[in-house]
């Protein structure tokens, strides 16, 4: 059994120019363990989809409604108090802007022994040898000193490591990592994701990665869904999509990743670009939601959604006439 | 951090000064001739000349500031003109009656004014949230006096819950001395409570949105924890700040809580003092509260660092 089955998934916004259906229908599962990743461009519903597996969408503004199973439980029909005592101990999660995330006012050891302190029943001392534990394990030097320092103290670096430290803290199942390299130089990037990976082998979390950095994904995934539009558009392990991305938005995306060097070795070429603009969540869509955009949309495109086909062992694309041309382009 | 909170007592030296020299100009700038005052309707004008020298007011202005504040340095306030006892003697006396009223109406305040923010923040736009905030803009444009008659009316009149005016010593008892207390820190803190609930909600809804508001509800706080813990602290120091700020309020409201509610202290000697032109005591009761005013602002420098780690001197 899957650790995570979403189905279904709708997250709509009430606004006062109409409701924005941020992520519409979305369904997907995570294996224990497992890598999944999920792509897409800005405002294309993923970071929404993992703020509701949190439930942490506001609401109202916000509805969510569908089903997430997690280990079986369907954490929609829970109450705010069982919510709570999943969060942060069977689901944890990273954020983008280490930055912002942590609490200026407050040490490092708090923030990480709060965790423990709520979900574990640690007292102040074993949770403070615990946190000092945490600071070593995410490589953070002089633990001892660290804990007593304000996030301000730190580096970009430094404070999402601590992030993560909070995140695995109590060892959960299944850890959200909501673009937690986008802030970060380079070099820290690769040091962090390399973190993650370690510390995800150790404790045996599933981890779900969203980002839009492909080259983070081809690294570390082992599936990988693609979402536009607030939807699923297709989903693949991760050599396969990279190989033969069905999706004519999926072969966009990878045609608008700049290869290092290429300029150098002769290879240059134009960079490819996704014409247009992602459609306005507050109407409604008929047809395919890429339509507007799509170099080989036809009228059955714009009168006709696409459903989520098996185009591929294990692969599934929602696109007319993904099995055809398109994997050739 | 002891070297700055020293430097700071330095440097509120000269500001000290200029109150100083603007309180003793006082007595030049208003009208009436204090010598005349006190000799009375019959003297003669020799008896007048002899007052006024007695007093050393036909030395030059600078002489008498300087010998003035040479005696103030020592302890000496002076000797009030009307009753002959030594300034120092007469606002000690009235002292712990006012610094009553400001302590217990301060933690009323704070007690209340707070929380109420944080609700409002928390339910913003809600019912809960218009209900505190009409509170507020009604404490605030109600003044002293008629709620201080309007409290006293119903409570101490027609309930007999406490009395209806007087002061009782805290050597009396912590009850007797708190059920004087009471209707006057209510009436007094009114337009103090509305400005800070005020300030709380405005803070905490900015500080609500913070991302690490978010990092605390997935970490599976509660909404208490959040409020209290993550949230208020990232709040407190513009808290501090208006709640500072809001002494000063405090000072100028006991004189007009203490004449509504015969309580014997600074606000009604200050009052009596003016009305019989009493400069001494007036000097001096203005000195005290410049002086408590600036030790304030000093007091709140020293909280932020307390509730803010960034901030460092």
């Amino acid at each position: 059994m899957a650790l995570l089955e979403v189905e279904n998934l709708q997250t709509h916004f009430r606004t006062p120019s109409g409701i924005n259906r941020a992520v519409d229908g979305v369904s997907f599962h995570v294996n224990e363990g497992e890598t999944l990743a999920i792509v897409g461009e800005s405002g294309c519903g993923k970071s929404v989809t993992s703020m509701s597996l949190m439930r942490l969408i506001p609401e109202p503004p916000g509805r969510i409604a569908g089903a997430i199973r997690f280990a079986g439980k369907d954490i929609l029909k829970l109450s705010d108090r069982e919510m709570r005592a999943i969060r942060g101990n069977d689901i944890s999660m990273i954020f983008q802007e280490p930055m912002t995330s942590l609490n200026p006012v407050l040490t490092v050891g708090r923030q990480i022994r709060e965790t423990l302190m709520i979900h574990q029943g640690l007292d102040q001392q074993a949770a403070e040898a615990h946190a000092i534990e945490m600071l070593t394990l995410v490589g953070i030097p002089e633990p001892k000193r660290r804990v007593r320092e304000y996030p301000h103290q730190l580096s970009g670096g430094m404070r999402q490591r601590v992030m993560i430290a909070i995140a695995l803290a109590c060892n959960p199942k299944l850890l959200i990592a909501d673009e937690p390299t986008t802030a970060l130089d380079v070099t820290i990037q690769a040091q962090i994701l390399k973190l993650m990976l370690d510390l995800k082998r150790r404790v045996g979390a599933a981890i779900i990665l969203i980002t839009h950095d492909l080259g983070v994904v081809a690294e570390i995934a082992e599936r990988v869904m693609v979402m536009y539009a607030g939807r699923k558009v297709e989903e693949a392990p991760v050599a396969e999509l990279f190989r033969s991305p069905r999706h004519p938005y999926t072969q966009g995306l990878l045609g608008a990743v700049p290869r290092l060097g290429s300029s150098l070795t002769g290879a240059a070429r134009r960079l490819a670009e996704i014409p247009g603009q992602v459609p306005d969540l507050r109407k409604p869509i008929t047809g395919c939601v890429f339509a507007g955009r799509c170099a080989l949309a036809t009228d059955l495109c714009r009168q006709y959604a696409p459903g989520l086909e098996e185009k591929a062992p294990r692969h599934i694309a929602a696109c007319h006439y993904a099995a055809k041309g398109a994997v050739a382009a | 951090m002891l070297s700055y909170i020293l430097r700071r007592i330095v440097s509120t030296l000269p500001v000290m000064a200029i109150v100083a020299l603007f309180v003793f100009s006082l007595l030049y700038i208003a009208p009436g001739d204090p010598a005349v005052v006190i000799a009375g309707d019959q003297a003669s004008p020799e008896d007048v000349e002899r007052i006024r020298q007695s007093l050393g007011l036909d030395r030059p202005f600078l002489i008498q500031f300087g010998s003035w504040v040479w005696r103030i340095l020592h302890g000496d306030l002076g000797t009030s003109i009307f009753t002959n006892l030594p300034v120092s003697t007469m606002i000690g006396q009235r002292l712990g009656p006012t610094l009553s009223l400001m302590m217990v109406t301060l933690l009323l305040t704070i007690v209340v004014a707070v929380p109420l923010g944080v609700v409002a923040a928390w339910k913003a736009g809600s019912l809960i949230d218009r209900a505190i905030m009409a509170f507020a803009v009604f404490g605030f444009s109600l003044p002293v006096f008629v709620v201080g008659y309007v409290l006293a009316y119903i409570f101490a009149l027609e309930l007999e819950w406490l009395p209806v005016q007087g002061y009782t010593p805290l050597t009396e008892g912590f009850w007797p001395w708190l059920q004087n207390l009471i209707l006057p820190a209510v009436a007094l803190g009114c337009v103090y409570i509305a400005l800070i609930a005020r300030i709380t909600r405005a803070t905490m809804l900015e500080v609500l949105q913070q991302d690490y508001i978010r990092t605390a509800r997935a970490k599976g706080l509660g909404q208490g924890g959040i409020l209290f813990v993550h949230a208020l602290k990232n709040a407190a120091v513009p808290i501090v700040t208006v709640i500072g700020i809001g002494i000063a309020l405090l000072i100028g409201g006991a004189v007009v809580t203490e004449s509504v509610f015969a309580i014997p202290g600074l606000g009604r000697l200050t009052i009596d003092a003016i009305l019989r032109r009493d400069y001494p005591v007036i000097q001096g009761i203005v000195l005290l509260f410049s002086f408590v005013y600036v030790l304030v602002n000093l007091m709140i420098d020293v909280t932020y660092t307390i509730v803010d780690p960034r901030i460092r001197y």
